[in-house]
């Protein structure tokens, strides 16, 4: 009788495990795909593309017209897959390294790419597509995507870290934020603004590295010395964060959910004007657009505070390389065509145009007609026209590194550090301190 | 030839148990011996492997986010342990009474959790307990007056977040078992009990607290497992592998860290057998001193 109900168990157990398996696997491997036409005739080649931004997609779409129309006899279909950050990435990581199950063309975040790019690279360079557009694009934006001088991932944009002001709630408090310049005029600003609103000036992020980053490029300092070693508690670093900190202290500063400006909860939190400002490099325009409607025309653009004045007055943040693997169907087609929908003048004033972000061809920066286009949605949601800001700080836009480092720190900081110190109250020396000796202990 | 091949007596018990032993092979031999192997190899895939000795284990020994992924994890299982064996016995005696009513809606309402998917279920428990005022949890807890928490930011309140979920979960699952164990109970047991004059009390303690045994150590034998290798639900309710100060990191969100997301193959293997090593030494201790490999039992 007992040996009964005990094979009973053991076959129940076997199904819910079983079941358990095929569950999860159909759920995990989700993602959405969808061919885009593009006009294509009957001979297209199909590519495949992956990215983790819907947005980016969007782009492609209208690339991909364009250079169907122009190369009647190489046309392409592009089956593009979107999947969620940690997924694509490692998806396509495994797929890479064993040649097996990888797009033609993805896209890799700029905090990812150094691990694409460890050992032999399994992506192709793309320097002769690239050669004839070198000229006019910003060659820090490339060399953050190459190894020993191959370039492995077409830029998407320079990423200026700019200030978005709430207008509104700024003169609900009687605060002019053309009048701030530094942290300091920004401390007064947010204690005023807390005072008579009962609002927080800014987000203290916990999940990323914006600020810091900021920090870091005023005082023309990195998160890795020349030869790539990771100096994350450097006296730089340290004003950087104990700014920060005194900044939360005093009530202007504030931890957001979900950690940081860039996520889901915290677009709501802004939506419903609970923060004032917001550090973002330049794309966070298109967050705005897209995802906060409620702001329409009340968001206003300024440069970042500096820690003191003649300080460079921004940094390149963020950005995506899109790359092409070793195993795509037709590497040359497939490198022609990202050069062509990345690179071309016609693909930068596009991706300001559909995605909102600051062209790597600066010259686009300059096009009157393009960058203050009534007609533009960018240029109708914010209180004044972005390009003007952007033109301002031009010459000041530092560099922070991508080194092969650069994810390990980005994870200690993103998990650990930052939370130490902004939701536990932790010693500010005391964390990069930790942060440093753990960074060190996992890259051995 | 065939013909007799086929039916003689001698073959047929091993033509018989074949598919068992070939997946056994396949897909538990192999893959261990090869994770063993892995073990000491530095693994860069696309590149040759290089033997390293010992270097990945020692290596752990130091990691404090290993010890950090290993200590959650024990905590965990001996949570889930505490809670998914007494209320879930509890509960199925109190099913399996003849005065409880409408029996049949508990069992059914108290397994329905274990039929939906983790990972629709962690990410609703994960907007539950989102730090927002207007959260399900922080709303709760407004009603009492409270400040709003931000449960999945710290330690405990994580760990309650987690565990919530869990013995959501399981609750019924475990229910079940136990109440196939309760089945087995002879009534006669009971009935002598009764005759001589035993209090529902002792009944319960005495006939059957003692009879379930064989089906507790069951339970407590897959749990401890189960909670040791736990990860979709704490990769559900962070919304990734990353939770904030690593507090919802389990040993196989760690493999999974270093493994897939960090390249480190062989590093992941150490980790795989280490969990391996501490799943087996507490299972067969547990299971020997629950007297489960003496003769006769």
């Amino acid at each position: 009788m007992r040996k009964k109900w005990l094979i009973v168990l053991m076959v129940m157990s076997m199904v819910m495990f079983l079941w358990g398996c095929s569950k999860s696997s159909s759920t995990s491997s989700g993602g959405e795909s969808s061919v885009l036409e593009g006009g294509a005739g009957e001979g297209a080649t199909e590519l495949s593309y992956w990215t983790f931004v819907e947005l980016h997609g969007q782009h492609f779409e209208k690339m991909l017209e364009k250079w169907n129309a122009a190369n009647p006899d190489k046309q392409i279909k592009l089956n593009v897959t979107v999947m969620p950050y940690d997924d694509m990435h490692n998806k396509l990581s495994i797929a890479v390294q064993t040649g097996q199950g990888a797009p033609d063309i993805s896209d890799i975040e700029v905090g990812k790419f150094p691990d694409f790019l460890k050992g032999e690279p399994q992506l192709v360079p793309l320097n002769d597509v690239v050669e004839p557009y070198k000229d006019t694009i910003v060659q820090s934006r490339l060399d953050m995507y190459a190894k020993d001088g191959n370039y492995y991932g077409a830029p998407t944009h320079v990423g200026a870290a700019l200030a978005f002001y709430n207008t509104e709630i700024l003169e609900a408090a009687g605060v002019d934020y053309k009048a701030i310049d530094t942290w300091e005029d920004y401390k007064k600003a947010g204690q005023q603004v807390y005072e008579k609103t009962g609002k927080y000036m800014g987000t203290a992020d916990t999940s990323a590295l914006w600020q810091i980053n900021m920090m870091l490029a005023e005082q023309s300092s990195d998160l890795t010395d020349d030869s790539g070693k990771p100096i994350v508690n450097s006296p730089e670093m340290v004003k950087g964060l104990s700014i920060l900190k005194d900044l939360q202290d005093s009530n202007v500063l504030a931890t957001v959910a979900g950690g940081q400006p860039d996520t889901e909860e915290a677009y709501g939190e802004f939506n419903q004007g609970n923060y004032a400002s917001a550090m973002m490099p330049f794309w966070f325009t298109s967050r705005f657009v897209n995802y906060m409607p409620d702001l329409a025309g009340k968001i206003a653009i300024a440069p970042i505070p500096v820690i003191e004045k003649g300080q460079p007055r921004s940094y390149g943040g963020g950005g995506t390389g899109t790359v092409v693997t070793k195993t795509a169907k037709d590497v040359q087609l497939a490198k022609e065509f990202v050069a062509f929908a990345k690179l071309s003048a016609d693909a930068n004033v596009e991706i300001w145009n559909t995605l909102g972000f600051d062209p790597i061809n600066m010259d686009v920066w300059s096009m009157e007609d393009v960058t203050h286009n009534p007609e533009n949605k960018f240029n109708q949601y914010f209180v004044n026209n972005a390009f003007d800001v952007l033109n301002e700080i031009k010459d000041g836009i530092q560099q922070i590194k991508s080194t092969a480092a650069s994810p390990t720190i980005n994870n200690v900081f993103g998990t650990t550090t930052l939370n130490e110190i902004f939701e536990d109250g932790k010693d500010v020396k005391q964390a990069l301190d930790d942060a440093q000796a753990s960074i060190e202990q996992q890259l051995q | 030839m065939v013909k007799r091949f086929l039916y003689s007596q001698k073959v047929a018990p091993y033509v018989f148990v074949l598919p068992f032993i070939l997946v056994f092979l396949l897909f538990w031999v192999y893959p261990l011996g090869s994770s063993v192997s892995m073990g000491f190899q530095k693994i860069t895939i696309g590149q040759e492997a290089q033997w390293v000795g010992l270097d990945n284990y020692t290596k752990m020994l130091g990691d404090e986010i290993f010890l950090k992924a290993i200590k959650n994890s024990f905590v965990y299982m001996v949570l889930t342990i505490v809670i998914l064996i007494p209320f879930p016995m509890l509960f199925a005696v109190l099913i399996n009474s003849k005065m409880m009513w409408a029996r049949e809606f508990f069992k059914s309402a108290f397994f329905l959790p274990a039929l939906t998917s983790v990972v629709v279920a962690g990410t609703i428990f994960r907007l539950m307990f989102g730090e927002m005022e207007t959260s399900l949890t922080n709303s709760f807890l407004g009603l009492f007056g409270l400040e709003p928490v931000k449960f999945l930011k710290g330690q405990t309140t994580g760990f309650i977040a987690l565990l919530t979920l869990a013995t959501w979960r399981w609750t019924g699952v475990n229910m079940l078992y136990f109440l196939s164990g309760l089945k087995n109970i002879p009534e006669e047991y009971y009935e002598a009990a009764s005759i001589d004059g035993a209090s529902a009390a002792q009944k319960f303690f005495r006939i059957t607290i003692p009879m379930l045994k064989p089906t507790t150590i069951y339970v407590v034998t897959i749990s401890i497992y189960a909670g040791l290798a736990m990860f979709v639900e704490s990769l559900m309710l962070w919304n990734g592998n990353n939770s904030p100060k690593n507090i919802g990191l389990t040993i196989v969100g760690y493999l999974y860290r270093q493994g897939i997301e960090k390249n480190e193959m062989g590093y992941a293997a150490a980790v795989g057998i280490v969990l391996l090593l501490i799943a087996m030494i507490i299972n067969l201790t547990q299971l020997t001193l629950t007297g489960m490999f003496r003769k006769g039992e």
